[in-house]
Protein backbone atom coordinates (compact mmCIF):
# COMPACT_ATOMS: atom_id res chain seq x y z
CA UNK A 1 0.00 0.00 0.00
CA UNK A 2 1.04 3.44 -0.33
CA UNK A 3 0.87 4.46 2.79
CA UNK A 4 0.91 2.37 6.38
CA UNK A 5 -2.57 2.21 7.78
CA UNK A 6 -3.48 1.01 11.36
CA UNK A 7 -6.51 0.45 13.25
CA UNK A 8 -5.88 2.36 16.38
CA UNK A 9 -9.39 1.95 18.48
CA UNK A 10 -11.92 -0.20 18.68
CA UNK A 11 -15.65 0.30 20.22
CA UNK A 12 -18.96 -1.70 20.64
CA UNK A 13 -21.88 -1.65 22.04
CA UNK A 14 -24.05 -4.95 22.62
CA UNK A 15 -24.22 -7.84 21.33
CA UNK A 16 -27.93 -8.74 22.39
CA UNK A 17 -31.01 -10.44 20.85
CA UNK A 18 -32.80 -7.29 22.04
CA UNK A 19 -31.77 -4.02 22.78
CA UNK A 20 -35.11 -1.78 23.61
CA UNK A 21 -33.30 -0.05 26.38
CA UNK A 22 -31.28 1.58 23.71
CA UNK A 23 -32.51 3.74 20.39
CA UNK A 24 -29.61 3.03 17.59
CA UNK A 25 -28.18 6.48 17.95
CA UNK A 26 -27.55 5.74 21.95
CA UNK A 27 -25.93 2.52 20.50
CA UNK A 28 -23.58 3.62 18.36
CA UNK A 29 -22.82 6.52 20.49
CA UNK A 30 -21.75 4.00 23.36
CA UNK A 31 -19.91 2.65 20.48
CA UNK A 32 -18.08 5.55 18.83
CA UNK A 33 -17.32 6.39 22.94
CA UNK A 34 -15.51 3.16 23.51
CA UNK A 35 -13.69 3.86 20.26
CA UNK A 36 -12.65 7.01 20.56
CA UNK A 37 -10.89 6.59 24.68
CA UNK A 38 -9.49 3.48 23.35
CA UNK A 39 -7.56 5.61 20.73
CA UNK A 40 -6.98 8.69 23.39
CA UNK A 41 -8.36 10.87 20.19
CA UNK A 42 -10.86 13.88 20.52
CA UNK A 43 -13.48 12.92 16.96
CA UNK A 44 -14.41 16.93 17.04
CA UNK A 45 -10.79 17.77 16.65
CA UNK A 46 -8.97 14.72 15.74
CA UNK A 47 -10.92 13.04 12.99
CA UNK A 48 -10.92 13.90 9.09
CA UNK A 49 -13.47 11.54 8.35
CA UNK A 50 -16.31 9.45 8.86
CA UNK A 51 -17.64 6.32 7.37
CA UNK A 52 -20.27 4.80 7.91
CA UNK A 53 -22.26 1.59 6.45
CA UNK A 54 -25.85 1.21 6.70
CA UNK A 55 -28.93 -0.53 4.19
CA UNK A 56 -32.11 1.94 4.62
CA UNK A 57 -34.25 -1.21 4.39
CA UNK A 58 -33.30 -2.21 7.43
CA UNK A 59 -33.05 0.75 9.31
CA UNK A 60 -36.63 1.63 7.89
CA UNK A 61 -35.71 4.91 6.69
CA UNK A 62 -35.00 6.05 3.61
CA UNK A 63 -31.46 7.79 3.03
CA UNK A 64 -30.64 7.13 6.19
CA UNK A 65 -27.14 8.35 6.12
CA UNK A 66 -28.24 11.57 7.22
CA UNK A 67 -28.89 10.24 10.49
CA UNK A 68 -25.22 9.31 11.15
CA UNK A 69 -23.20 12.01 12.08
CA UNK A 70 -24.21 13.34 15.22
CA UNK A 71 -23.71 10.17 17.40
CA UNK A 72 -20.27 10.05 16.01
CA UNK A 73 -19.24 13.25 16.58
CA UNK A 74 -19.31 13.98 12.73
CA UNK A 75 -21.72 16.68 12.77
CA UNK A 76 -20.16 19.75 10.47
CA UNK A 77 -17.54 17.32 8.66
CA UNK A 78 -16.61 15.05 6.00
CA UNK A 79 -19.03 12.02 6.24
CA UNK A 80 -18.68 9.13 3.61
CA UNK A 81 -21.78 6.86 3.73
CA UNK A 82 -22.33 3.50 1.81
CA UNK A 83 -24.64 0.57 1.77
CA UNK A 84 -22.41 -2.35 2.10
CA UNK A 85 -20.78 -4.76 4.63
CA UNK A 86 -18.54 -3.03 7.13
CA UNK A 87 -15.89 -4.43 5.83
CA UNK A 88 -16.53 -2.54 2.76
CA UNK A 89 -16.73 0.56 4.92
CA UNK A 90 -13.17 -0.17 6.38
CA UNK A 91 -11.75 -0.38 2.87
CA UNK A 92 -13.54 3.28 2.11
CA UNK A 93 -11.46 4.37 5.01
CA UNK A 94 -8.05 2.46 4.06
CA UNK A 95 -8.68 4.61 0.56
CA UNK A 96 -9.57 7.29 1.63
CA UNK A 97 -6.02 7.12 4.15
CA UNK A 98 -4.81 6.12 1.03
CA UNK A 99 -4.96 9.51 -0.41
CA UNK A 100 -2.89 11.12 1.61
CA UNK A 101 -5.87 13.81 2.44
CA UNK A 102 -7.02 12.00 5.51
CA UNK A 103 -5.26 10.61 8.24
CA UNK A 104 -7.59 9.73 11.03
CA UNK A 105 -10.93 8.20 9.66
CA UNK A 106 -13.37 6.55 11.61
CA UNK A 107 -15.67 3.35 10.42
CA UNK A 108 -18.85 2.43 11.94
CA UNK A 109 -21.72 -0.47 11.32
CA UNK A 110 -24.59 -1.65 13.42
CA UNK A 111 -27.66 -3.84 13.61
CA UNK A 112 -30.94 -3.04 14.75
CA UNK A 113 -32.04 -6.34 13.52
CA UNK A 114 -35.29 -6.74 16.33
CA UNK A 115 -36.38 -3.73 15.26
CA UNK A 116 -37.32 -5.02 11.59
CA UNK A 117 -40.66 -6.66 12.39
CA UNK A 118 -41.47 -7.91 8.53
CA UNK A 119 -37.58 -9.68 7.97
CA UNK A 120 -38.87 -12.40 6.01
CA UNK A 121 -40.68 -9.95 4.01
CA UNK A 122 -37.65 -6.81 3.25
CA UNK A 123 -35.08 -10.02 3.14
CA UNK A 124 -37.82 -11.24 -0.26
CA UNK A 125 -36.96 -7.83 -1.17
CA UNK A 126 -33.68 -8.74 -2.60
CA UNK A 127 -34.50 -11.07 -4.86
CA UNK A 128 -34.90 -9.76 -8.55
CA UNK A 129 -38.50 -8.70 -9.21
CA UNK A 130 -39.02 -10.13 -12.27
CA UNK A 131 -37.42 -13.43 -12.38
CA UNK A 132 -37.44 -14.43 -9.02
CA UNK A 133 -39.77 -13.17 -6.38
CA UNK A 134 -42.91 -14.03 -7.81
CA UNK A 135 -41.67 -18.21 -6.91
CA UNK A 136 -42.55 -16.75 -3.74
CA UNK A 137 -39.96 -19.09 -1.83
CA UNK A 138 -38.17 -18.20 1.37
CA UNK A 139 -34.34 -17.04 0.22
CA UNK A 140 -32.84 -18.64 2.36
CA UNK A 141 -34.02 -21.45 -0.11
CA UNK A 142 -30.84 -19.95 -1.66
CA UNK A 143 -28.68 -21.43 1.12
CA UNK A 144 -30.28 -24.58 0.41
CA UNK A 145 -29.48 -24.72 -2.94
CA UNK A 146 -25.69 -23.53 -2.68
CA UNK A 147 -25.62 -26.11 0.68
CA UNK A 148 -26.57 -28.93 -1.50
CA UNK A 149 -24.23 -27.89 -4.55
CA UNK A 150 -21.13 -27.33 -2.18
CA UNK A 151 -21.52 -30.41 0.17
CA UNK A 152 -22.20 -32.54 -3.40
CA UNK A 153 -19.13 -31.36 -5.28
CA UNK A 154 -16.98 -31.41 -2.18
CA UNK A 155 -18.65 -34.97 -0.54
CA UNK A 156 -18.15 -33.05 2.82
CA UNK A 157 -20.56 -34.46 5.29
CA UNK A 158 -23.73 -32.84 7.15
CA UNK A 159 -22.00 -33.62 10.12
CA UNK A 160 -19.22 -31.67 9.29
CA UNK A 161 -21.77 -28.82 9.11
CA UNK A 162 -23.06 -29.38 11.94
CA UNK A 163 -19.70 -29.00 13.78
CA UNK A 164 -19.39 -25.70 13.00
CA UNK A 165 -22.84 -24.89 15.03
CA UNK A 166 -21.25 -26.90 17.87
CA UNK A 167 -17.62 -25.34 17.76
CA UNK A 168 -19.04 -21.80 17.33
CA UNK A 169 -21.92 -21.44 19.64
CA UNK A 170 -19.68 -23.54 22.40
CA UNK A 171 -16.43 -20.44 21.44
CA UNK A 172 -19.49 -17.47 21.88
CA UNK A 173 -19.66 -19.51 25.44
CA UNK A 174 -16.73 -17.59 26.08
CA UNK A 175 -17.13 -14.29 24.66
CA UNK A 176 -18.79 -12.03 26.77
CA UNK A 177 -19.97 -10.29 23.68
CA UNK A 178 -21.62 -12.98 22.06
CA UNK A 179 -25.43 -13.60 22.45
CA UNK A 180 -25.68 -17.10 21.11
CA UNK A 181 -23.76 -18.93 23.17
CA UNK A 182 -24.79 -22.50 23.80
CA UNK A 183 -23.56 -25.79 24.57
CA UNK A 184 -25.44 -28.06 21.82
CA UNK A 185 -25.13 -31.69 20.38
CA UNK A 186 -24.15 -32.16 16.47
CA UNK A 187 -28.03 -34.54 17.09
CA UNK A 188 -29.71 -31.17 17.91
CA UNK A 189 -28.60 -29.48 15.34
CA UNK A 190 -29.22 -31.67 12.20
CA UNK A 191 -32.31 -32.53 13.90
CA UNK A 192 -33.68 -28.99 14.48
CA UNK A 193 -36.39 -27.84 12.08
CA UNK A 194 -35.50 -28.09 8.44
CA UNK A 195 -36.00 -24.78 6.76
CA UNK A 196 -34.61 -25.63 3.39
CA UNK A 197 -33.56 -28.62 3.00
CA UNK A 198 -30.21 -30.23 3.66
CA UNK A 199 -30.33 -26.37 5.73
CA UNK A 200 -32.07 -26.68 9.57
CA UNK A 201 -32.90 -24.14 11.68
CA UNK A 202 -29.51 -24.05 13.90
CA UNK A 203 -27.82 -23.82 10.93
CA UNK A 204 -28.83 -20.52 10.25
CA UNK A 205 -27.34 -17.55 12.15
CA UNK A 206 -29.99 -15.37 14.40
CA UNK A 207 -29.77 -12.06 14.42
CA UNK A 208 -28.55 -9.79 17.37
CA UNK A 209 -28.16 -5.79 17.77
CA UNK A 210 -25.16 -4.09 18.12
CA UNK A 211 -22.98 -1.27 16.75
CA UNK A 212 -18.78 -1.59 15.79
CA UNK A 213 -16.58 1.76 15.54
CA UNK A 214 -13.24 1.96 14.29
CA UNK A 215 -10.59 4.53 14.60
CA UNK A 216 -8.10 3.86 11.25
CA UNK A 217 -4.77 5.57 10.91
CA UNK A 218 -1.86 6.23 8.53
CA UNK A 219 1.25 4.70 9.90
CA UNK A 220 2.55 8.07 11.24
CA UNK A 221 -0.44 9.24 13.18
CA UNK A 222 -1.25 5.66 14.93
CA UNK A 223 2.42 5.30 15.93
CA UNK A 224 1.88 8.62 17.76
CA UNK A 225 -1.21 7.55 19.35
CA UNK A 226 -0.74 4.11 20.19
CA UNK A 227 2.24 1.58 20.55
CA UNK A 228 0.01 -1.22 19.75
CA UNK A 229 -1.39 -0.35 16.77
CA UNK A 230 -3.14 -3.27 14.75
CA UNK A 231 -1.53 -3.14 11.12
CA UNK A 232 -3.74 -3.76 7.46
CA UNK A 233 -1.90 -5.33 5.61
CA UNK A 234 -4.17 -6.02 2.65
CA UNK A 235 -7.94 -5.97 2.29
CA UNK A 236 -9.75 -6.46 -0.75
CA UNK A 237 -13.37 -7.13 -2.38
CA UNK A 238 -15.90 -9.03 -4.77
CA UNK A 239 -18.66 -9.45 -6.29
CA UNK A 240 -19.89 -12.30 -8.08
CA UNK A 241 -22.71 -12.05 -10.99
CA UNK A 242 -26.06 -11.46 -9.07
CA UNK A 243 -27.88 -13.93 -11.45
CA UNK A 244 -29.43 -17.23 -9.79
CA UNK A 245 -29.59 -18.59 -12.86
CA UNK A 246 -25.88 -18.59 -14.06
CA UNK A 247 -23.84 -18.73 -10.24
CA UNK A 248 -20.99 -21.22 -9.56
CA UNK A 249 -23.46 -22.88 -7.31
CA UNK A 250 -20.51 -25.22 -5.27
CA UNK A 251 -17.87 -22.66 -4.79
CA UNK A 252 -17.83 -18.74 -3.22
CA UNK A 253 -15.62 -17.05 -6.16
CA UNK A 254 -16.34 -13.93 -4.51
CA UNK A 255 -14.56 -14.89 -1.53
CA UNK A 256 -11.68 -16.32 -3.74
CA UNK A 257 -11.60 -13.22 -5.27
CA UNK A 258 -11.64 -10.95 -3.10
CA UNK A 259 -8.92 -12.58 -0.56
CA UNK A 260 -6.52 -12.67 -3.35
CA UNK A 261 -7.17 -9.18 -3.34
CA UNK A 262 -6.01 -8.98 -0.27
CA UNK A 263 -3.50 -11.52 -0.30
CA UNK A 264 -1.72 -9.48 -3.40
CA UNK A 265 -1.61 -6.06 -0.83
CA UNK A 266 -0.19 -7.94 1.79
CA UNK A 267 2.17 -10.24 0.14
CA UNK A 268 0.61 -13.50 1.28
CA UNK A 269 1.67 -16.65 -1.16
CA UNK A 270 0.69 -19.08 1.66
CA UNK A 271 -2.23 -18.12 3.89
CA UNK A 272 -2.22 -21.34 5.71
CA UNK A 273 1.38 -20.66 6.99
CA UNK A 274 1.33 -17.00 7.24
CA UNK A 275 -2.01 -16.36 8.67
CA UNK A 276 -2.83 -17.67 12.34
CA UNK A 277 -6.26 -17.73 12.16
CA UNK A 278 -9.32 -16.30 10.66
CA UNK A 279 -13.23 -14.62 11.85
CA UNK A 280 -15.03 -15.87 8.45
CA UNK A 281 -18.54 -15.46 7.44
CA UNK A 282 -20.83 -18.18 9.15
CA UNK A 283 -24.41 -16.85 8.44
CA UNK A 284 -25.15 -20.33 7.65
CA UNK A 285 -22.87 -23.26 8.98
CA UNK A 286 -21.63 -24.82 5.32
CA UNK A 287 -20.59 -20.81 4.42
CA UNK A 288 -18.06 -21.24 7.18
CA UNK A 289 -16.42 -24.58 5.52
CA UNK A 290 -17.33 -23.06 1.60
CA UNK A 291 -15.65 -19.87 2.70
CA UNK A 292 -12.54 -21.76 4.63
CA UNK A 293 -11.76 -23.20 0.96
CA UNK A 294 -12.59 -20.07 -0.69
CA UNK A 295 -10.23 -17.96 0.92
CA UNK A 296 -7.33 -20.63 0.43
CA UNK A 297 -6.95 -22.02 4.44
CA UNK A 298 -7.29 -25.65 2.30
CA UNK A 299 -8.39 -27.04 -0.80
CA UNK A 300 -11.98 -27.67 -1.75
CA UNK A 301 -13.39 -30.67 0.18
CA UNK A 302 -10.68 -30.69 3.03
CA UNK A 303 -12.70 -28.26 5.04
CA UNK A 304 -15.01 -30.31 6.30
CA UNK A 305 -12.82 -33.04 7.87
CA UNK A 306 -10.90 -30.30 8.74
CA UNK A 307 -13.40 -29.44 11.34
CA UNK A 308 -14.42 -33.00 12.01
CA UNK A 309 -10.76 -33.52 13.66
CA UNK A 310 -10.52 -30.56 15.82
CA UNK A 311 -8.36 -28.42 13.35
CA UNK A 312 -10.30 -25.05 13.25
CA UNK A 313 -11.30 -24.82 17.02
CA UNK A 314 -9.89 -22.25 19.33
CA UNK A 315 -6.77 -24.77 20.52
CA UNK A 316 -7.14 -26.48 17.21
CA UNK A 317 -3.97 -26.12 14.13
CA UNK A 318 -6.32 -23.21 12.86
CA UNK A 319 -8.44 -20.96 15.21
CA UNK A 320 -12.05 -20.56 12.91
CA UNK A 321 -14.27 -17.86 14.72
CA UNK A 322 -13.12 -17.64 17.37
CA UNK A 323 -15.51 -15.22 18.59
CA UNK A 324 -18.22 -17.80 18.10
CA UNK A 325 -18.99 -16.23 14.56
CA UNK A 326 -22.10 -14.83 13.84
CA UNK A 327 -23.78 -18.34 14.82
CA UNK A 328 -22.55 -17.78 17.99
CA UNK A 329 -22.13 -13.88 18.66
CA UNK A 330 -25.44 -12.85 16.66
CA UNK A 331 -25.87 -12.02 13.12
CA UNK A 332 -25.57 -8.10 12.58
CA UNK A 333 -26.54 -7.21 9.09
CA UNK A 334 -23.83 -5.26 7.46
CA UNK A 335 -22.43 -5.03 10.71
CA UNK A 336 -21.41 -8.54 10.90
CA UNK A 337 -17.61 -7.94 8.89
CA UNK A 338 -16.69 -5.21 11.39
CA UNK A 339 -18.00 -8.07 14.88
CA UNK A 340 -15.15 -10.36 12.67
CA UNK A 341 -12.38 -7.65 12.88
CA UNK A 342 -13.00 -6.45 16.05
CA UNK A 343 -12.29 -10.44 17.71
CA UNK A 344 -9.37 -10.51 15.31
CA UNK A 345 -8.40 -6.95 16.67
CA UNK A 346 -8.57 -8.41 20.23
CA UNK A 347 -7.01 -11.45 19.36
CA UNK A 348 -3.84 -9.82 18.02
CA UNK A 349 -3.61 -7.10 21.01
CA UNK A 350 -4.12 -10.10 23.40
CA UNK A 351 -7.16 -9.22 25.10
CA UNK A 352 -9.36 -12.06 24.20
CA UNK A 353 -9.88 -13.53 27.45
CA UNK A 354 -10.92 -17.04 27.89
CA UNK A 355 -11.36 -17.53 24.07
CA UNK A 356 -7.82 -15.90 23.18
CA UNK A 357 -5.50 -17.81 20.50
CA UNK A 358 -2.01 -18.39 21.22
CA UNK A 359 0.17 -16.67 19.12
CA UNK A 360 -1.81 -14.52 17.45
CA UNK A 361 -0.02 -12.64 15.23
CA UNK A 362 -1.93 -12.13 11.76
CA UNK A 363 -5.55 -12.76 11.57
CA UNK A 364 -7.98 -12.48 8.15
CA UNK A 365 -11.60 -11.39 8.94
CA UNK A 366 -13.76 -12.12 6.00
CA UNK A 367 -17.83 -10.88 5.56
CA UNK A 368 -20.44 -11.83 3.13
CA UNK A 369 -23.61 -10.17 2.32
CA UNK A 370 -26.04 -12.77 2.70
CA UNK A 371 -28.31 -14.74 0.76
CA UNK A 372 -29.53 -13.26 -2.17
CA UNK A 373 -25.78 -11.83 -2.43
CA UNK A 374 -22.56 -12.72 -3.70
CA UNK A 375 -21.09 -9.74 -2.02
CA UNK A 376 -17.60 -10.28 -0.28
CA UNK A 377 -14.46 -8.70 1.40
CA UNK A 378 -11.74 -9.57 3.45
CA UNK A 379 -9.07 -7.74 5.55
CA UNK A 380 -6.28 -8.99 7.04
CA UNK A 381 -4.27 -7.57 9.66
CA UNK A 382 -1.38 -8.07 11.81
CA UNK A 383 -0.21 -6.45 14.86
CA UNK B 1 -40.16 10.37 -32.94
CA UNK B 2 -37.46 11.21 -34.76
CA UNK B 3 -35.06 12.33 -32.77
CA UNK B 4 -34.67 8.70 -31.40
CA UNK B 5 -31.94 6.85 -32.51
CA UNK B 6 -32.70 3.43 -31.27
CA UNK B 7 -34.54 1.23 -34.55
CA UNK B 8 -37.48 -0.25 -33.06
CA UNK B 9 -41.19 0.24 -32.65
CA UNK B 10 -41.92 2.92 -30.02
CA UNK B 11 -44.89 2.27 -27.53
CA UNK B 12 -47.99 4.08 -27.98
CA UNK B 13 -50.73 4.95 -25.41
CA UNK B 14 -52.54 2.18 -27.23
CA UNK B 15 -50.36 -0.20 -26.12
CA UNK B 16 -50.46 0.73 -21.99
CA UNK B 17 -54.37 1.06 -22.20
CA UNK B 18 -54.34 -2.42 -23.92
CA UNK B 19 -51.84 -4.21 -21.41
CA UNK B 20 -49.51 -4.83 -23.86
CA UNK B 21 -46.93 -3.75 -21.63
CA UNK B 22 -45.91 -6.01 -19.38
CA UNK B 23 -45.41 -5.07 -15.38
CA UNK B 24 -44.24 -7.31 -12.60
CA UNK B 25 -45.88 -5.29 -9.50
CA UNK B 26 -44.97 -6.30 -5.78
CA UNK B 27 -46.47 -4.74 -2.98
CA UNK B 28 -43.60 -4.22 -0.05
CA UNK B 29 -44.33 -5.21 3.52
CA UNK B 30 -41.95 -3.03 5.19
CA UNK B 31 -42.82 -2.49 9.43
CA UNK B 32 -40.74 -1.47 12.26
CA UNK B 33 -41.03 -0.71 15.78
CA UNK B 34 -37.72 1.07 16.32
CA UNK B 35 -36.45 1.17 19.91
CA UNK B 36 -37.24 4.53 21.82
CA UNK B 37 -34.04 4.37 24.03
CA UNK B 38 -33.28 6.53 26.59
CA UNK B 39 -33.53 10.02 25.58
CA UNK B 40 -36.94 9.56 23.21
CA UNK B 41 -38.44 7.03 25.58
CA UNK B 42 -38.51 9.75 28.51
CA UNK B 43 -39.25 12.18 25.76
CA UNK B 44 -42.68 10.46 24.48
CA UNK B 45 -43.18 9.65 28.15
CA UNK B 46 -43.62 13.68 29.01
CA UNK B 47 -45.61 13.94 26.31
CA UNK B 48 -48.04 11.61 27.70
CA UNK B 49 -47.72 13.79 31.35
CA UNK B 50 -48.24 17.05 28.78
CA UNK B 51 -45.11 18.13 29.66
CA UNK B 52 -42.14 19.12 27.28
CA UNK B 53 -38.42 18.09 28.10
CA UNK B 54 -34.87 18.91 26.84
CA UNK B 55 -31.35 17.68 28.10
CA UNK B 56 -28.47 19.59 29.41
CA UNK B 57 -24.91 19.61 28.30
CA UNK B 58 -22.37 19.91 30.54
CA UNK B 59 -19.43 21.21 28.18
CA UNK B 60 -21.41 24.00 25.85
CA UNK B 61 -24.27 24.50 28.99
CA UNK B 62 -26.38 24.32 26.55
CA UNK B 63 -30.60 23.03 26.85
CA UNK B 64 -31.10 21.09 23.47
CA UNK B 65 -34.37 19.69 22.35
CA UNK B 66 -35.68 17.32 21.48
CA UNK B 67 -33.66 15.48 24.01
CA UNK B 68 -30.31 13.49 22.86
CA UNK B 69 -28.07 11.61 25.35
CA UNK B 70 -25.31 13.10 24.00
CA UNK B 71 -23.85 16.82 22.35
CA UNK B 72 -23.00 16.99 18.80
CA UNK B 73 -21.25 19.66 19.01
CA UNK B 74 -19.40 18.72 22.35
CA UNK B 75 -19.24 14.38 21.85
CA UNK B 76 -20.23 14.83 25.53
CA UNK B 77 -22.77 12.62 27.38
CA UNK B 78 -25.64 14.77 28.34
CA UNK B 79 -26.22 14.73 32.15
CA UNK B 80 -29.97 15.33 32.32
CA UNK B 81 -33.53 16.34 32.10
CA UNK B 82 -34.79 19.63 32.19
CA UNK B 83 -38.25 20.55 32.14
CA UNK B 84 -39.56 23.35 29.81
CA UNK B 85 -42.14 25.39 28.99
CA UNK B 86 -44.76 24.71 26.37
CA UNK B 87 -44.43 28.37 24.50
CA UNK B 88 -41.59 29.36 22.34
CA UNK B 89 -40.72 31.41 19.24
CA UNK B 90 -41.56 30.63 15.19
CA UNK B 91 -38.10 30.29 14.16
CA UNK B 92 -39.37 29.66 10.30
CA UNK B 93 -42.63 27.64 8.58
CA UNK B 94 -44.57 27.11 5.12
CA UNK B 95 -47.81 26.99 4.63
CA UNK B 96 -47.73 23.71 2.86
CA UNK B 97 -50.70 22.84 0.35
CA UNK B 98 -49.80 18.93 -0.06
CA UNK B 99 -50.16 16.49 2.35
CA UNK B 100 -47.63 13.82 1.87
CA UNK B 101 -48.56 11.82 -0.09
CA UNK B 102 -49.51 14.83 -2.72
CA UNK B 103 -53.18 15.32 -2.20
CA UNK B 104 -54.13 19.12 -2.14
CA UNK B 105 -55.66 20.60 1.21
CA UNK B 106 -58.41 22.43 1.03
CA UNK B 107 -56.90 24.07 4.49
CA UNK B 108 -53.18 24.03 4.07
CA UNK B 109 -51.03 22.66 7.07
CA UNK B 110 -48.61 25.14 8.38
CA UNK B 111 -45.22 23.39 9.51
CA UNK B 112 -42.73 25.31 12.03
CA UNK B 113 -39.85 24.93 13.81
CA UNK B 114 -40.86 26.26 17.50
CA UNK B 115 -37.46 27.62 19.81
CA UNK B 116 -39.01 26.51 23.17
CA UNK B 117 -38.88 28.44 25.89
CA UNK B 118 -36.33 27.45 28.06
CA UNK B 119 -34.56 25.83 25.53
CA UNK B 120 -31.10 27.68 24.34
CA UNK B 121 -30.99 29.48 21.35
CA UNK B 122 -31.50 27.98 17.89
CA UNK B 123 -33.11 24.60 20.04
CA UNK B 124 -37.07 24.08 18.41
CA UNK B 125 -39.08 21.57 17.58
CA UNK B 126 -40.92 20.58 14.77
CA UNK B 127 -44.60 20.69 14.95
CA UNK B 128 -47.57 22.37 13.07
CA UNK B 129 -49.49 25.89 13.78
CA UNK B 130 -53.42 25.96 13.71
CA UNK B 131 -56.12 28.26 15.36
CA UNK B 132 -54.17 31.15 12.59
CA UNK B 133 -54.94 32.10 9.69
CA UNK B 134 -51.76 31.64 7.42
CA UNK B 135 -51.38 34.73 6.06
CA UNK B 136 -50.98 35.98 9.66
CA UNK B 137 -48.36 33.36 10.58
CA UNK B 138 -44.47 35.58 11.07
CA UNK B 139 -41.15 34.57 12.06
CA UNK B 140 -40.65 36.10 15.37
CA UNK B 141 -44.85 34.67 16.26
CA UNK B 142 -45.31 33.54 19.81
CA UNK B 143 -46.65 30.38 20.07
CA UNK B 144 -48.42 27.97 22.61
CA UNK B 145 -48.91 23.79 22.52
CA UNK B 146 -52.59 22.44 22.50
CA UNK B 147 -52.79 20.00 23.71
CA UNK B 148 -54.77 16.64 23.68
CA UNK B 149 -56.34 15.64 26.42
CA UNK B 150 -55.16 13.40 28.94
CA UNK B 151 -57.10 10.01 28.19
CA UNK B 152 -56.21 10.58 24.63
CA UNK B 153 -52.35 10.84 24.65
CA UNK B 154 -50.42 8.37 23.45
CA UNK B 155 -47.02 9.24 24.11
CA UNK B 156 -46.07 10.25 20.50
CA UNK B 157 -45.42 13.92 19.11
CA UNK B 158 -49.48 14.04 18.17
CA UNK B 159 -49.96 14.25 21.48
CA UNK B 160 -49.58 17.95 20.83
CA UNK B 161 -52.16 19.03 18.81
CA UNK B 162 -50.44 21.98 17.33
CA UNK B 163 -48.98 25.51 18.31
CA UNK B 164 -51.57 28.02 18.59
CA UNK B 165 -50.52 31.84 18.59
CA UNK B 166 -50.20 33.41 22.29
CA UNK B 167 -52.45 36.20 23.24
Amino acid sequence: MLREVAIVGAGWSGFRSISPDLSYKEMMYEAAVRAYEDAGIDPRRDVDSFVTVAEDFMEGTSIFDEYTPDQLGGALRPNHTITGDGIHGLAAAVMQILTGQFDLVVVEAHSKASNVLTFPHILAYAMDPVYNRPLAFHPYAIAGMEMRRYLAETATPLEACARVVVKNRANALFNPLAAHGANISVEAVLGSDMVAEPLTRLQCADHADGAIVLVVADGATARALTDRPIWIRGIGWANDTHTLESRPWGEASYAYLAAQMAYRTAGIKSPRAEIDFAEIDDTFAYKELQHLEALGFCRPGEAGLWTLEGGTEINGEFPVNPSGGSLGMGHLLDGSGLARVLEVIFQLRGEAGRHQVKDAEVGMAFAWRGVPTTSGAAVILSN
Amino acid sequence: MKEHVYDCTYLSEEDFETEQVLFETWVPQARYAWDAGIAIGRYLAELKAGRLVGVHCPSCGRILVPPRMFCQDCFVSTDGFVPLQDTGTVITFSICHIRWDMVRLEHPLIPAVIAIDGASPGMGILHLLGEVDPKAVRIGMRVQAVWKPPEEREGAITDIRYFKPLE
